[in-house]
């Protein structure tokens, strides 16, 4: 206890430390606080997405926090239902019925929306309703749109019909809708907006309801992708992931490397030579493709990736290190008293000389973390992701497929950057601050 | 190992015996290496084949291209289109199977995947399932082989760079020792943690994206200028970008550990000793702190080597670069068995080929190659 307690105080002098470990026990945190509010499979299903998760995000939305940046008020995304009031239902002499509703809504921002569109849905047998769509403008101008005969659920993209974009002579729909006057005299108007819908329904319990979304510009605390998936989802989520593999494969790795060069080093002979060989033989393969080669034939599972990634790695130059260290201890005086009393051959390996080395890995450990969060990354850019679970790396892949830097979508690629650097950075200076503190032979800086 | 002890004393000039010892003795260390190195690349090609025939791919990938050439074979010959269709059927089944005995698949998967071996060894993995070369051909070999060079251009240039200016920096950081810039390097020595690639994408971010100053990736223009001077140019503008995404990824930990190798070599005393002798700085650094640490940094740098090879895949990818990464990611992307078998074997012959020049620098700069290891040592 006392030695922890005196590790600690000398932490103080290692700023680098404090800051690194201050970073990952947040990391730490963030994980914790992720697994415990989104459960996981929740987040699967919310990650592989499709239809009716994330119809009413905005399609690649900046965060919000963007806002902060810019001068002009970008806007959010507006819905609005007939199902929230301001529905009339109205009976007709020769027994159909009129349902009247208006969605009402302000629209104050500077720029304009990213989409309009409209989901219609209705309860009828056999006759589908009429609908008449009317949009007003606060300036009191007025567009009618096509009329609908909805069956069932009806997604209306308002922005993606062409024929009214012609009819309007627009450029876009969004402008016909938002801008007054044309040309170059054509502004935004600001105030209140109106979509009129007006339906005929023709069967005594057939019911309409409207319900509209102006798509915003930006979204959430980490914006959406291409899908219109919410970024903070795969941001929040890689965190626990990222962690966990990073952990499980510099843990796998360093037992397994331990255990081999101790057991080589304890029998010597002819095992510890071959194992020296594949060491060498090991450093030299080209690891990065054989990983390649695993996850094309057989599974791009995560968890496959690590077992053939801890397998890739165990005979790592870090058995050297350690064979060296081994060296040294298997004639130290305790081991020779523990031969004394007859403790046998793999007592002595698992009881004596691997405790006694942990102490000196643990930097190299902690320095080892990174590389194989990263080693994920690299393996999602290459396509080779997990398909299910949303990480960091798929994020980045993700953002590298649809070109985002080149079209300047820099927040889907700046945000797991930014994290998988601050994991990176953190267990790297933690590590390279224990390095110097437990070998005060580099203790140079 | 080296065959007994030097027994020129150091120091003497080297007689016509002792010149022939030493070359010996240097033949025996490159023999050596060579030895281990062509089995590291026959272990990981063979590994390749294994684990891409475990599932059973390397033999649909020759079925595959045996009822290709079946099918061709069928329809190249006139005469044969006469023939009714059923007798058609059973000439095709019939040539497949042909191919298939000659082939080998129906021997033992022993015998096979030694035969995958040799053949992969060789490159001769036949036609790519979808990818071409730039020049229309289908043969592995070729596609590989047309994409060697810009892989080579890149990673020479920043594997260059990187070795002079690390070793350069660390040699004038060991002068400053405790100074700002030193303090800043150890600091930043971290940052190595995370590879090229990542570097890459910010680099192209404010580079490209903001600044408009330098290309998204690619390698020349498009279209690529006719003259030379501008195709060079042009080049050389591509090459900026991943070449400083390499070095940024790599530079401030080998400043840092070279750094600290020159420190505790300039403490011994033997330069204290050149120091009292009124020696030069730059004489003493080259002749007493360089001379000792270029071996085990030649070793370390070789490791380096190492994993920047494999971290080229991802950053020409990033930087779309079409070297050998850009193959292997369109590679994995269409499915291309023959092609990533392919890219695994070159990778390895690559990775053994850095190591064996390395190798060879390190014979010729350190004396123990030369005069045999026991003979420095007492």
């Amino acid at each position: 206890m006392s030695a922890v307690l005196a590790g600690l105080r000398q932490l103080r002098h290692y700023p680098s430390a404090l800051i690194g470990m201050t970073i990952v026990l947040s990391l730490l945190l963030l994980a914790l606080l992720t697994v415990l509010t989104i459960p996981y499979s929740e987040a699967i299903r919310m990650w592989r997405g499709g239809e009716g998760v994330w119809d009413e995000n905005p399609e690649l939305a900046r965060p919000t926090w963007f806002q902060l940046f810019s001068a002009r008020k970008l806007p959010q995304t507006i819905i609005v239902d007939t199902r929230q009031g301001g529905k009339e239902i109205a009976n007709q002499p020769d027994g159909t019925r009129i349902v009247n509703a208006s969605l009402r809504f302000e629209f104050p921002y500077d720029e304009l929306p990213s989409e309009v569109g409209l989901w219609l849905s209705t309860t009828h047998k056999e006759t589908q309703p009429f609908v008449m769509l009317r949009w007003l403008k606060p300036n009191g101008q007025e567009i009618a749109f096509e009329e609908r005969t909805p069956q069932g659920k009806d997604r209306y993209f308002l922005s993606r019909d062409e024929r009214l974009r012609e009819r309007l002579k627009a450029r876009s729909i969004e402008e016909a809708l938002f801008y007054e006057g044309t040309g170059s005299n054509a502004r935004l108007l600001r105030g209140t907006y109106e979509l009129a819908v007006e339906g005929i329904l023709f069967e005594p319990d057939a019911d309409l309801d409207a319900r509209l979304v102006v798509y915003g510009k930006v979204h959430g605390i980490a914006g959406t992708d291409a899908q219109r998936r919410d970024l903070g989802v795969a941001l929040l989520w890689g965190t626990p992931i990222a962690l966990t593999f990073g952990l499980l494969a510099a843990v796998g790795t360093t037992v397994f490397s331990l255990t081999i060069s101790a057991v080589g080093t304890w029998f010597g002979g002819r095992l510890d030579a071959i194992i020296q060989r594949i060491t060498e033989v090991n450093a030299m393969l080209p690891g990065l493709t054989l990983l390649v080669m695993i996850g094309m034939f057989y599974s791009r599972s995560l968890w496959v990736m690590l077992l053939a990634i801890i397998l890739l790695s165990m005979f790592s130059l870090g058995i050297k290190t350690y064979r060296a260290i081994f060296l040294s201890l298997k004639e130290a005086p305790y081991i020779e008293a523990a031969r004394a009393y007859g403790a046998g051959s793999l007592r002595i390996v698992f009881r004596y000389m691997i405790p006694r080395v942990i102490p000196m890995l643990i930097p190299a450990f902690v320095t080892a973390i990174p590389g194989f969060v990263f080693l994920e990354a690299s393996l999602s850019i290459l396509g080779l992701g997990d398909p299910d679970i949303p990480t960091w790396g798929k994020l980045l892949s993700d953002a590298y497929a649809n070109e985002a830097l080149f079209k300047g979508h820099y927040y889907w690629v700046l945000e797991p950057a930014v994290l998988l650097m601050l994991t990176g950075m953190s267990f790297a200076m933690s590590g390279f601050a224990l390095d110097r503190m437990f070998n005060p032979r580099l203790r140079t800086a | 190992m080296h065959g007994g002890v030097s027994t020129a004393p150091l120091g003497v000039p080297p007689s016509r015996s002792a010149l022939r010892e030493t070359l010996s003795r240097v033949g025996t260390y490159t023999l050596r290496r060579v030895v281990v190195l062509l089995v590291t690349v026959v272990i990981g090609t063979y590994l390749a084949v294994l684990i891409a025939n475990w599932g059973g791919e390397v033999d649909r990938m020759r079925e595959a291209q045996c009822k290709e050439q079946a099918g061709m074979s069928l329809q190249a010959d006139p005469l044969l289109q006469l023939l009714p269709p059923q007798e058609r059927q059973r000439r095709y089944e019939q040539e497949v199977e042909r191919c298939k005995t000659l082939q080998g698949l129906d021997r033992p998967f022993l015998q096979r995947s030694l035969e995958y071996l040799v053949d992969a060894l060789t490159l001769s993995l036949g036609r790519a399932n979808q990818l071409t070369s730039d020049s229309g051909s289908r043969e592995v070999r070729n596609i590989l082989l047309e994409r060697l060079p810009a892989t080579l251009l890149l990673f020479g240039t920043a594997d260059l760079v990187l070795f002079f200016m690390a070793i350069s920096l660390a040699l004038f950081l060991s002068r400053q020792y405790g100074s700002f810039l030193d303090r800043v390097i150890v600091a930043l020595a971290p940052t190595s943690t995370a590879p090229g690639w990542f570097y890459g994408i910010f680099l192209i971010l404010i580079f490209a994206g903001l600044l408009h100053l330098l290309p998204f990736g690619g390698m020349v223009d498009i279209p690529p200028p006719t003259d030379t001077p501008a195709y060079a140019t042009s080049v050389l503008r591509h090459l900026i970008l991943p070449v400083a995404a390499i070095v940024i990824g790599s530079i401030c930990l080998s400043i840092y550990s070279w750094r600290t190798f020159f420190l505790i070599y300039s403490s011994e005393d033997y330069v204290e000793m050149a120091k009292a002798k009124g020696l030069t700085s730059s004489m003493i650094q080259r002749r007493y702190i360089l001379r000792p640490t270029l071996p085990p940094i030649i070793t370390g740098f070789s490791f380096m080597l190492i994993s920047l090879w494999q971290g080229a895949i991802i950053l020409e990818t990033v930087f779309n670069w079409p070297g050998l990464g850009r193959l292997l990611y369109s590679a994995i992307g269409s499915q291309d068995t023959p092609v990533i078998i392919g890219t695994v074997v070159i990778y390895g012959y690559l990775l053994a080929l850095t190591v064996f020049v390395l190798d060879i620098v390190y014979a010729l700069i350190d004396p123990r190659v030369k005069v045999g290891e026991r003979g420095v040592g007492t």
